[in-house]
């Protein structure tokens, strides 16, 4: 906050062009794919592509001109960014629907529509992000209700060996995508409050100063329970996502690295203990170490993405011209390894770049953010989606063990593509309140009971 | 809280990279190995899908690419005029496998080769399918017909044996025929009930059709062995091509009681003959003296020379090495190890017996490397290596494998051979017109006579023409040829014929 006072004389620019601009570029990425995947596959351009191409224009000029009238000083990049990835996954999907004769890009979209719907509702319902600290212990209860209710008879579904899912009628739902939303507010607004009693109030044990239990007491237990029931629901990745979101979130707001050894000593900790006890995670281990062991067994559905991934090389076979359908679960998890086949490695990089971006620009609006609880939750939702992709492209490209996550914006999967949206407004949100400038106070400065008490922003009740 | 984001930025960076990095390794550095691993069916049933590029002798394909309606879009076709003929040589493609020249060039074939980068992009760009490279072969179509239909025609339905044709100045392959052979048309069908069954047929008859006996089958070389005993004599300094060389009814090596004797060819019989007679009448005697009185390491030098111990065809897999025995290995309670061969020994391997072990491309070759001032070229079957569109891109280079005798030897040794021809064992290849120097072969392959109920030998006869320009350099080997009775099996008689049919067929006569 200091670096900010000194560039007081520095005010952002609106750069809603700009993202317009990028808009345009990435509807040409989106439809552009479309079309190509029409032309690789059946030889001709799609025959709905003018409908498809408007439906997505319509969607992302919505979103923009939501931005340009709720947020106007929010990041010009991360909505371009989230498109493009969003119309190329459904591209991708098109494609895998083509070589299998299944329709889940025309869900995906309803799931799109329904993202972006709420994507500029939460931009209108939500003025300004600090409204969300007081749902501190609100989104911690739902949250971990959220992450039970897979687990009640009836109501949850287990899919491949995950018990993540809850099915409603024809709906079926991952619960636990907008878990880690809820997640990241509850340790936000908790830590926010708690930050210099964690940091200062403790005592010594060997070298780390460890805080006072009543501080830390209800915040670990949160992540206890949360961990717990994912371990329950075998699902690895998500334990991994969450147990990485506590302890960054932890160290940004206690600013002691102590607490990234610690953490770092539990995971190697919990890890060989899982792997110790769980059969599911040796396979998984297994797998990693030598896919090539049980190519036809375990290992198929990763050796096929490697094969895939080769297949494509850099500059990959041509929208059409590969087998991506040969990868289990291809449209979900392993949909980068369709991209690596079909667009090769150019296009995954060019992927990566673009999570990086998110990843960035999400880091960025916390660095300039002018309250912790807007830094905390900037903080979590970048490292949310840092460490989401890092494990499932990691596991698809056989850098650490697989477990089971999606792809944000390019799997299928409503879900995640409406917790994400939702997620990119929260973080527009973020970025559009600490862009925005600071009130001019130097009109009525003849008043000293106005210099006195600086009215920065109000909050509506 | 400004120093911990930072942190985890830089953190979150390296995340990336790593991702970065990994997919990258995957991408490129991996990708070939996963691109040709055999269990990557995504490779096989795209290339096997594809059209592939023709396989051409001359300007006619020998394979060939033809649209199909059935699960995949393309059917490898042989046309049927060569397909059995061309078979060893050209393989056959299965989903998943490939043989001969379809596996060795798979890469151009398929459109994968580096080669053909410019053309894969230029199709990718005009978003159309890649297209397969085409391959031409250095065969002759004349005289792959010649050495395939000569086979046939001499061995009988029941015979087994080869023929190899080279041009000895560059060491390209004009024929390459094994007999009995195989319709490759029959594996390469999308039908893979009646490819596996006709497989299955073929892997079980005991001809072995699938064998490319050029290549892959190694005999007794008998006789001709002979012109690398000559070479060896001559090029020691001891003997020249018009000196008088040991000979005799008998020859006992030192060091046995076994001896070598002349098949009862009386003109060996004087203690001292010309070489040219030697040659002519094929004197057993005269061979296993000079190997004697050469050495082993002085026999084996040469023939290593001419390519014996070694693997030099690069563009068919699966060759055969040649044996000149390198050594007898000795039992552990002698010390383990070998020891160099004995007098008895090294006199056999001086006429084509004991250990020594040649395919017909070999014996080809020293032929060959005789015919061409002493130098031996590396044999190659692949001439030009072309887009789907007939640009040429490659045109293979001959290339010198070693120079196997020296210029004066190869001309001592010409004239010897033109006299083989003119006034002995080799007669029956004799063109009118044309100076044509050869050597016969029949080597025994058990102690039994074949007219005293043992099996019957194997038949040689190595060629070239025109002997003081050689066009053509052929060797034909004979197997089996059961429809023939036992004093007609000698490598004059059956080979002889054979080799002057695709001597006539390459100098078109």
């Amino acid at each position: 906050m200091s670096a900010n006072s000194a560039l007081m004389g520095f005010v952002h620019r609106r750069r809603r062009g700009a993202e317009l601009f990028l808009l345009i570029l990435a509807l040409v990425v989106g439809i552009g794919a479309y079309a190509a995947v029409g032309l690789g596959v059946d030889g001709e351009v799609p025959t709905n592509l003018l409908g498809y191409g408007g439906w997505l224009a319509i969607l992302v000029v919505g979103a923009h001109v939501a931005v340009r009238l709720v947020a106007p000083y929010a990041d010009p990049v991360l909505l371009p960014v989230v498109a493009a990835l969003n119309g190329l996954g459904l591209a991708i999907i098109h494609r895998i629907d083509l070589a299998r004769d299944t329709g889940l890009a025309s869900q995906q979209l309803t799931w799109m529509t329904l993202g972006v719907a709420l994507f500029i509702g939460t931009l209108i319902a939500l003025p300004d992000h600090r409204l969300l600290a007081r749902f501190t212990y609100t989104s911690g209860l739902a949250a971990i209700v959220l992450l039970i209710l897979p687990m009640i008879p009836g109501l949850g579904t287990s899919i491949n060996g995950a018990k993540i899912w809850i099915s409603l009628g024809p709906f079926s739902f991952q619960p636990g995508e907008v878990a880690k939303l809820l997640l990241v507010i509850t340790f936000a607004g908790y830590l926010v409050v708690h930050r210099d009693a964690l940091a200062l109030a403790g005592r010594r044990v060997v070298f780390v100063d460890l805080p006072r239990g009543r501080d830390l007491g209800p915040i670990l237990m949160m992540w206890v329970v949360s961990l717990g029931i994912l371990v329950l629901q075998r699902d690895l990745g998500s334990s991994l996502l969450f147990f990485g979101l506590f302890l960054i979130m932890l160290y940004v707001a206690t600013e002691r690295p102590g607490w990234l050894v610690v953490g770092g000593l539990l995971f190697f900790g919990g890890a060989t203990v899982a792997f110790r006890i769980f059969a599911h995670v040796q396979n998984r281990v297994d797998i990693w170490l030598d896919p090539f062991a049980d190519p036809n067994g375990n290992g198929y559905q990763l050796v096929q993405a490697l094969y895939g991934f080769a297949w494509g090389g850099l500059v990959g076979r041509g929208l059409g011209e590969g087998m991506p359908q040969r990868v289990p679960y291809v449209e979900s998890d392993f949909i980068l390894a369709a991209i690596g086949e079909e667009l090769g490695l150019t296009a995954v990089i060019a992927v990566l770049l673009l999570y990086g971006l998110v990843v960035e620009r999400a880091l960025r609006a916390a660095l300039i953010s002018r309250d912790g609880f807007g830094k905390l939750v900037a903080t979590g939702l970048a490292a949310v989606f840092a460490l989401q992709v890092f494990v499932v492209v990691g596991g698809v490209t056989r850098l650490i063990p697989l477990t089971g996550l999606t792809t944000p914006f390019l799997s299928y999967g409503g879900s995640s593509l409406v917790a994400n949206w939702v997620i990119v407004a929260i973080l527009l949100r973020i970025s559009d309140q600490a862009r925005r400038p600071l009130p001019d106070l130097t009109a009525d400065a003849d008043d000293p009971d106005e210099q006195a008490t600086q009215v920065v922003k109000v909050v509506p009740r | 809280m400004n120093k911990p984001i930072r942190t985890v930025s830089i953190f979150c960076m390296f995340l990336f990279l790593a991702l970065m990095a990994n997919v990258t390794y995957v991408q490129f550095w991996k990708a070939e190995d996963y691109n040709t691993d055999p269990r990557n069916a995504r490779v096989a049933e795209a290339s096997f899908s594809r059209e592939r590029g023709q396989i051409l002798v001359g300007d006619e394909p020998v394979a060939t690419s033809k649209p199909s309606d059935d699960q995949y879009k393309y059917l490898r076709v042989y046309p049927s005029s060569g397909a059995r003929m061309f078979a060893p040589v050209t393989g056959y493609l299965q989903l998943g496998s490939q043989t001969g020249i379809e596996r060795s060039q798979n890469a151009v074939l398929t459109g994968e080769d580096p080669q053909l980068f410019v053309t894969r992009l230029v199709d990718l760009l005009k978003g159309d399918q890649t297209q397969g490279g085409n391959v031409v072969l250095t065969l002759n179509a004349a005289a792959q017909k010649a050495a395939f239909e000569g086979l046939r025609d001499t061995l009988g339905p029941r015979g087994e044996g080869s023929v190899v044709a080279i041009q000895p100045k560059t060491g390209r392959v004009l024929a390459m025929a094994s007999y009995p052979s195989y319709d490759p048309n029959e594996l390469a069908t999308h039908d893979s009930k009646s490819a596996a069954a006709a497989y299955e047929q073929l892997d079980k008859d005991p001809r072995d059709p699938l064998v490319n006996r050029a290549i892959q089958t190694r005999l007794f070389p008998g006789s001709t062995f002979k012109l690398v005993t000559a070479a060896a004599a001559i090029e020691s300094g001891k003997y020249h091509g018009d000196d008088q060389v040991p000979a005799g009814s008998s020859y006992q090596p030192p060091g046995t009681t076994r001896t070598i004797g002349n098949d009862g060819r009386s003109q060996c019989n004087p203690s001292k003959i010309s070489f040219a007679t030697a040659l002519d009448w094929s004197c057993n005697t005269t061979f296993a003296h000079l190997a004697v009185e050469v050495g082993p390491e002085k026999m084996r030098d040469q023939a290593e020379k001419f390519g014996f111990n070694s693997n030099y065809l690069l563009d068919l897999k699966g060759q055969a090495q040649s044996v000149y025995p390198t050594g007898i290995p000795l039992s552990d309670k002698d010390g383990g190890g070998t020891r160099e061969l004995s007098d008895a020994e090294t006199a056999q391997t001086g006429i084509g017996q004991f250990e020594v072990q040649s395919t017909p491309l070999q014996m080809a070759m020293v032929t060959a490397a005789i015919a061409n001032q002493g130098t031996l070229m590396r044999p190659y079957l692949v001439e030009q290596v072309q887009t789907a569109g007939f640009d040429v891109l490659r045109t293979t280079e001959p290339d010198k494998l070693s120079d196997a005798v020296s210029p004066q030897t190869a001309r001592e040794l010409t004239d010897l051979l033109v006299s083989v021809v003119d006034n002995g064992t080799a007669s029956p290849a004799a063109i009118s017109g044309v100076k044509v120097a050869g050597k016969t072969g029949t080597a025994q392959r058990t102690s039994t006579r074949c007219s005293a109920g043992g099996k019957p030998p194997y038949a040689w006869f190595v060629s070239y023409a025109p002997a003081d320009n050689a066009e053509v350099a052929v060797a034909v080997m004979i197997e089996e040829a059961p429809d023939r009775a036992c004093d007609e099996i000698a490598g004059g008689q059956l080979g002889g014929p054979i080799a002057k049919a695709v001597m006539e067929a390459v100098l078109k006569k």
